[in-house]
């Protein structure tokens, strides 16, 4: 009885149906999706932007640019941008907020019919309460959560598409509480009673409430409800005429409403990269501000004293020390690019694009687009360290063929692999044989599958499972079909005689209890059976103590070698007091609120022993197109596979074997880890770790394996070995784990700095794909649930390779370019104004005016850079052939300290040959000020043209139009403002362009500026070449060759051999800090890595 | 390949059918062969079609499995669908018949919508094309530029070499010898006489025009201080006479009244004065026209006259006089275009005719300017033009000097191909494909 009032006390909901009683309790059915309104949009925007520490550094610039005596341009040049950015993302929020508020007032407004203390009426959407019957007609979305009362099914059946809700398309069926069967429909209306409900959350699987009506109706008696019970929010009625149910949640408080929420945005290795690179950049402000700042004072009290023209005061205010390093902190804030955060946001969401748009990742057979959920960690692809796979499904079909048998010992289907024909079976069933029989029955019925029949005549099942579905067509292809299903009866085809069975219970699965029973009582007989299925580690255990399960464990042990998936078929005869004695304790667990599923766990445990084992079924389940090629070529790319299945050892192995996940015996090692007790598991993840060590040498595909009890042990109690081994094994299978481990084994990976990529397809990978950097989802026959928490959908395994090989790979590279180069340009034009200031007193004067310096970042230099997403360095062939080649991008090597420096050196040359060329050519009489900061400006913007097309791999007509036209509307932008007479400018650009010396000196610095840098990588390209630069020479010369076909063999049979070999090292240190000169992908790395061990 | 084709061929001459309820389009995108009891490899079979739904819309599939299925699409873009097992597709025509039942038309007309467009923008396939850095291009590039920057260099250097100039340093020869502790006392004493007379000889034949110049060193127009300085709205209009803001310190007089001019570079202005004479005879030195004909027009107003100009306690530079607007100030224009570099020549004037060599000039220089209390050195230059503009070496020396430095790199990039010539592309240099015991540093 405690129990009782402990759950009692947790109650928090109770709903009275059809009356007033808790309408003000709970809010009514008013959905809003909204973050803003009108008020208040302003300041929470502006408050969330702030947020960022970009946007503050980059409005306290622009607040200290409002001081005048500071400023060294006007303060438009970082308002004027600053607003626009924020006035850019703030419109976006608002378009959207307003969109969520459209499809709110559509939801909210529209009219249903809803029953209100007895009287029924068409009310708008909003005004539903709590406790009221709402009526749905055929195709109506439900407005709220309700508990069905009654349908128009006199069976009390109805259908609903969940989609909306969690994908599947599939219809599910629901069906109205036991209590309220025959009521009539008339009576409804009337309908009094209360529902004791939990409060809201937002789990769509559970809804674990009780029903009690109120008399007349009822005997007052404690109906149990499930979410079988229910209709949420947002799903359809389907192929039902009408149905009502009273209100349980509404509002935002809906299950529905309760699952919306924000994820955590996440966050990739390059940016991650990029911030620290920010730091880093700031901090060098800082060091350049205080340095230049105090070389000013200092200047400014040894020598300004002395220039009477400056007319410095003798006594200045508190503050004259500080004015000239804020100066100098504005001059040189444009060092971060404001642009920056902006250009990465638009090129991100055109890398998703991409994914969303390729017609290559689009499959066929169900007619799914990938798709890219997630727009910010397209980059995050190109660096995958590890790759953590669920089996079924994803790297299989999901498409269960009944292939063998064994029943009573006895083997069928081994001969010609399908037990469907064979003969003995067929013979078996044709004379009534009674094991057989039982078997099929069991196979035919002991499922949750529902039969339909289709317009032509023939059944049409619809099962949840595959397995299921596959047991079912089997049964009915040896002459048992399951024929209808009415209500709790069951009808089954026996050799053309109808069987009718009454479903008193069903015993459902569950991922915990891995198997599922029914009971059932033969109309005819009257006898009650109980049917089991499940995992044979699940079901044999429970054997009765006189059978012998030998055989049987020998049949699953034969199977799984083959690689099939087995069930373990049993079943008893049940005594009629025995079953009503249990049947109450049934229903008691049934109706708890607290722990439900671990309660009716123990009670079926009570039913569900002393079976009598009756076969083992083998199922087939094929491994999908191109699996075993995009391992292989995934592998070969260096990123390390782990397979973590819910099946067997010997299935997951043999799979394992299949898709080229490990070697064969000769060259690959397996290493087992496992055991019943600690010691045991203990020694042999020793014993595993000590081979490791010394095979890591070897080139020998050495992979471990561990079940889900020994990982348990392993993580609880040993997890700095297993962290070890982790890192030194390329591969691991982990069979038999449970969603909640393959999340750990996520997380364990993640802590180690690696990136993650985990892919599944079903809802027990959901918790692994949140849990991973970037989540894959298969949308495959389990439904769409792991899709739908993905980051990408795709349609089948074989796009993961383009997935990561070509947009992957691609997003890095392009993003890699485009952050630097943009610390580039902004460097570049600090560099002069710093070196400006040398020869300007140090006292921090703006060589550029205001409009040029907001153009700079604005416009000229945004464009050219923007087409870079559309640059290619290597054809996607040449990667699918060399995918080698994606340990580049995987390893960081294209944005990293290294490479910044290499960028931080090329602004500081740049500038320093912009500055040199401009002063010299500018002397004297030239030297007018206007005009050499023009002239100064022209040279940056042909460097940067020079140095985005010296960077550019590919050109494509948008590219060069970027490029060039860039350049072009600099000067037309220029004459503008060169033509209005009140402008700074006037008239000085079309002056500059008639003086032949301003076009020498403009060659002259792309001339000196690019020259260096293009025999530079001239040298390096052909002397000192990356993989890139070859592959990009093989691809440039190699078209005629490759057709010949005579080069291609060669360097792949060579791929084959060396590949395990090259990239096993595994990487133990933070794989960004790698030369880019370095010759080998891996070599930098193993030395790293050795000195670090 | 061939076989295939073989097939197709065969196939399309036993029989070729139109599919009567394809779509237009589809139907010139596609055509159907089926040919019975022939137990076509379908492994073999090019499934090309655009539309992948085709060959669930055929009336012959649903029929049963007998009858195979052929689809090609032109290969216009040159993409080739995956090949389907024949398995799968008699499995997924099956699977399909069963699963969606009878409205089938809808729901793959509703399938079709979701397949991506193909334009060559969104798969990424825009033609491109792919240079590459080979020796060719290279050292074509590097002879190129060389071949150029040479001509060009020769012609700079010729230019500024034509340019005859005169440069004479007169700020510490013009103070007389007692005065040379205290330079600074001699150039803000109001007693000392200021006048200064120097002799320039011609070196060459000067055409006319010859440009005449002050330069000054170590003085800093482009301090932040100073540059800034100034008020432009001022200068345009006499509306904004009081708009005197930016303009500190000297912004306005004591009692409040703004300075026209405002601000510290007016206030600096240059006052030395030359007088220049060849032989006794006065040369004249034209002032008109030194100033940029946009500034005169448009930056500063013909209606906005000098005022309270240098009438503090501290004197600067050169007086105005207040009765010649802004405008025709030219000395003022050409001061007020302040300099980027410390060391600068603004234009004081033109000599319109034409000055033999070894001519004498005597020059009287009213050395006013106290360029002496920070270390500045005033020089007067005269200097003839050309297209290049002033006597400037540094345009011609570098391009001679990049252009010698280009076709060096040229030579030397082609000695190197041709000593140690290294095959580009050859994947054999890939590190993965090298010897694994062999050391890869």
């Amino acid at each position: 009885m405690s129990g009782s009032l402990d759950s009692r006390s947790t109650m928090k909901r109770y709903v009275y149906i059809n009356d007033d009683l808790s309408k003000d309790l709970y809010c009514d059915n008013h959905i809003s999706n909204r973050k803003y309104n009108v008020l208040n949009f302003l300041p929470k925007n502006l408050w969330e932007q702030f947020r960022r520490f970009m946007n503050i550094y980059f409005l306290l610039i622009a607040c200290l640019e409002l001081w005048s005596l500071i400023t060294p341009v006007s303060p438009a040049t970082t308002w004027g941008p600053l607003i626009l950015i924020f006035a850019v993302s703030a419109t976006k929020e608002a378009w959207d907020d307003y969109n969520r508020y459209l499809l709110d007032k559509q939801a909210n407004e529209k009219e249903v019919w809803v029953v209100k203390q007895g009287v029924k009426k068409l009310i708008q959407a909003q005004d539903i309460h709590v406790g009221d019957i709402v009526w749905l007609h055929e195709n109506d979305e439900v407005p709220c959560d309700l508990v069905l009362l009654g349908t128009s099914d006199i069976q009390g059946v109805c259908y609903v598409e969940t989609a909306a809700l969690d994908g599947e398309t599939d219809l599910k069926t629901r069906v109205i509480p036991s209590a309220c069967a025959g009521i009539a429909s008339e009576m409804l209306h009337k309908i009094k009673g209360v529902i004791e409900c939990p409060n809201p959350d937002n789990d769509i699987r559970r809804f674990d409430a009780n029903l009690r009506l109120f008399p007349p109706f009822t005997d007052n008696d404690l109906c149990p409800l499930t979410i079988n019970n229910t209709m949420l929010q947002s799903c359809y009625l389907r192929n039902t005429g009408w149905a009502c149910g009273a209100a349980v949640y509404t509002g935002n408080e809906t299950k529905l409403g309760m699952s919306r929420g924000v994820p955590e945005p996440k966050l990739t290795a390059v940016d991650a990269m990029i911030d620290k690179l920010t730091q880093a950049i700031f901090l060098f402000q800082i060091v350049v501000v205080v340095v230049l700042g105090t070389a000013g004072n200092v200047w400014k009290e040894i020598e300004a004293r002395k220039q009477w023209y400056v007319l410095y005061p003798n006594e200045g205010p508190w503050y004259e020390l500080l004015v000239i390093p804020l100066r100098f902190e504005l001059l040189c804030s444009i060092m971060i690019p404001i642009s920056l955060k902006v250009s990465l946001d638009i090129v991100k969401s055109l890398y998703a694009n991409f994914i969303d748009w390729d017609q290559e990742m689009y499959d066929h057979e169900t007619s799914t687009p990938s798709h890219a959920t997630n727009t910010a960690i397209s980059e995050d692809l190109g660096q995958v360290d590890y790759i953590l796979t669920d089996k079924t499904g994803t790297l299989t079909e999901n498409k269960m063929i009944f292939r063998r048998c064994c029943i009573n010992g006895i083997f069928y289907g081994n001969e010609s692999g399908d037990a469907l024909k064979d003969p003995l079976l067929i013979n078996a069933v044709a004379t009534n044989s009674p094991d057989v029989i039982l078997f099929l029955m069991v196979m035919a019925i002991c499922n949750t599958v529902i039969p339909t029949k289709s317009k032509n005549g023939s059944i049409i099942y619809k099962a949840q499972s595959q397995d299921e579905d596959a047991l079912v067509r089997a049964a009915a292809h040896l002459h048992l079909a399951f024929v209808n299903k009415s209500g709790n009866i069951l009808e089954i085809n026996l050799n053309g005689a109808v069987l009718l069975y009454e479903i008193l219970e069903t015993l459902e699965f569950t991922y915990e209890r891995k198997r599922m029973s029914v009971v059932v009582k033969n109309c005819q007989t009257g006898k009650i059976i109980l049917l089991s299925k499940g995992a044979d580690e699940a079901i044999l255990p429970l054997a009765c103590s006189g059978q012998q399960i030998g055989a049987f464990v020998e049949a699953v042990e034969q199977y799984s070698q083959l690689g099939l998936r087995t069930l373990c078929l049993a079943w008893r005869e049940l005594k009629e007091d025995e079953y009503q004695e249990w049947s109450s304790l049934f229903k008691e667990a049934k109706t708890t609120l607290v722990d439900r599923e671990r309660r009716l766990a123990e009670v079926c445990q009570r039913l569900e022993n002393n079976l009598e084992i009756l076969g083992i079924t083998a199922i087939e389940d094929r491994l999908q197109d191109g699996v075993p090629e995009t391992i292989e070529t995934l592998r070969k790319a260096g990123i390390n596979f782990w397979m973590l299945t819910g099946d067997k050892q010997n299935t997951a192995m043999q799979i394992a074997v299949l898709c080229h996940f490990i070697s064969p015996e000769p060259k690959g090692q397996l290493l087992l880890i496992n055991g019943q007790t600690e010691d045991e598991v203990s020694s042999s993840l020793k014993k595993a770790l000590l081979t490791m060590r010394i095979t890591t040498s070897e080139p020998k595909d050495v992979a471990f394996v561990v079940d889900g009890w020994a990982l348990e042990i392993v993580l609880n109690n040993y997890r700095e070995a297993f962290t070890e081994l982790a890192i030194l094994s390329r591969t691991a299978i982990c069979c038999r784990v449970t969603p909640s481990q393959k999340a750990q084994l996520v997380k364990l990976l993640k802590s180690l700095d690696y990136r993650i990529l985990a892919i599944g397809d079903g809802g027990n990978d959901v918790k692994m794909i949140q849990q991973a950097d970037i989540g894959v989802g298969i949308s495959g026959r389990e439904g769409l649930q792991a899709a739908r928490a993905a980051d990408y959908s795709i349609g089948k395994f074989r796009f993961l390779k383009r997935l990561i090989l070509v947009h992957g790979r691609y997003s890095y590279n392009r993003t890699a370019f485009l952050s630097q180069y943009s610390f580039y340009k902004s460097l570049l034009i600090c560099f002069i104004q710093i070196f400006f200031s040398f020869i300007s007193g140090i006292s921090g004067t703006s060589l550029f005016n205001s409009v040029s310096l907001m153009a700079y970042n604005v416009f000229y230099t945004s464009f050219p850079v923007l087409v870079s997403v559309l640059d290619k360095d290597l054809s996607e062939r040449t990667v699918m052939q060399h995918p080698e080649i994606f340990s580049y991008c995987q390893a960081g090597r294209l944005l990293n300290p290294i490479t910044f420096a290499g960028w931080f050196g090329r602004s500081l040359f740049h500038a320093l040959v912009v500055f040199l060329i401009t002063i010299h050519a500018y002397a004297y009489e030239k030297s007018e000020m206007e005009e050499l900061s023009m002239v100064a400006l022209s040279g940056c913007i042909w460097l940067q043209a020079f140095v985005v097309t010296m960077e550019t791999n590919s050109f494509t007509v948008p590219q060069h139009l970027a490029i060039w036209g860039n350049l072009a509307a600099f000067y037309v932008i220029n004459f503008i403002f060169s033509a209005l007479p009140t402008s700074e400018m006037y008239m000085i650009m079309f002056q500059l362009c008639r003086q032949p010396s301003y076009w020498i000196a403009i060659f002259m610095t792309v001339a000196v500026g690019i020259g260096p840098v293009l025999a530079l990588k001239y040298f390096r390209c052909t002397y000192r070449p990356t993989a890139i630069d070859i592959l990009q020479q093989a691809e440039h010369m190699g078209r005629r060759i490759l057709s010949l076909g005579n080069v291609n063999p060669h360097p792949r049979s060579l791929d084959e051999e060396v590949a395990p070999l090259a990239i096993t090292q595994p990487k133990n240190c933070s794989p960004v800090y790698e030369p880019l000169l370095s010759d080998s992908p891996t070599a930098t790395s193993r030395s790293i890595c050795n000195n670090s061990i | 390949m061939e076989y295939c084709d073989r097939q197709v061929r065969i196939a399309r001459r036993k029989c070729c059918h139109q599919p009567p309820n394809l779509g237009k389009r589809k139907r010139r995108a596609a055509f159907v062969v089926w040919e019975e009891g022939d137990d076509l490899d379908l492994q073999e079979a090019i499934w090309t079609c655009k539309n992948g739904q085709i060959q669930r819309r055929h009336p012959s599939i649903r029929s049963g499995g007998e009858i195979e299925t052929k689809i090609e699409k032109r290969e216009k873009e040159g993409k080739k669908r995956k090949i389907p097992k024949k398995k799968d597709l008699v499995e997924m025509t099956s699977k399909g018949a069963m699963s969606s039942g009878g409205g089938d038309d809808a729901s793959a007309a509703r399938r079709n919508s979701k397949k991506p467009q193909y334009s060559r923008f969104t798969q990424q396939e825009l033609p491109a094309c792919k240079p590459i850095l080979t020796p060719g291009w290279v050292i074509t590039i590097f002879i190129f530029v060389g071949i150029i920057f040479i001509p060009i260099g020769l012609a700079s250097l010729f230019a500024s070499e034509r340019v005859v100039e005169i440069v004479d340093q007169y700020d510490k020869d013009c103070v007389p010898n007692k005065y040379s502790e205290d330079m600074v006392g001699f150039i803000q004493s109001s007693e000392t006489n200021k006048t200064c007379s120097r002799t320039l000889t011609v070196p060459k034949l000067m055409k006319s025009p010859v440009y005449v110049y002050y330069q000054l060193d170590n003085f800093y127009q482009n301090h932040r201080r100073y540059v800034k300085s100034r008020s432009d709205k001022q200068l345009r209009s006499s509306a904004y006479e009081k708009d005197t803001s930016t303009c500190s310190p000297e912004a306005t007089t004591a009692d409040g009244s703004p300075i026209v001019p405002c601000g510290l570079i007016a206030w600096s202005l240059f006052n030395d004065t030359y007088g220049f004479s060849v032989n006794d005879k006065a040369l004249e030195v034209s002032k008109k026209n030194i100033a940029w004909k946009s500034d005169q027009d448009y930056k500063f107003g013909s209606d906005v006259f000098p005022k309270n100009f240098q009438n503090g306690s501290l004197i600067g530079g050169a007086k105005l006089n207040s009765s010649i607007p802004l405008s025709e100030q030219e000395d003022l224009i050409v001061w007020m275009r302040t300099a980027a570099l410390p060391t600068f020549r603004k234009l004081y004037g033109r000599i319109e005719e034409d000055l033999e060599a070894n001519e004498k000039i005597t020059v009287e220089i009213q050395n006013n300017y106290n360029t002496y209390a920070f270390g500045g050195n005033k020089r007067l230059v005269l200097s003839t033009t050309s297209w290049i503009g002033g006597k400037n070496d540094f345009l011609g020396v570098a391009y001679l000097l990049v252009g010698g430095l280009c076709l060096f790199l040229a030579i030397s990039f082609i000695l190197m191909y041709v000593i140690k010539p290294r095959p580009l592309g050859d994947p054999s240099f890939l590190s993965w494909n090298r010897n694994p015991a062999g050391h890869f540093n």
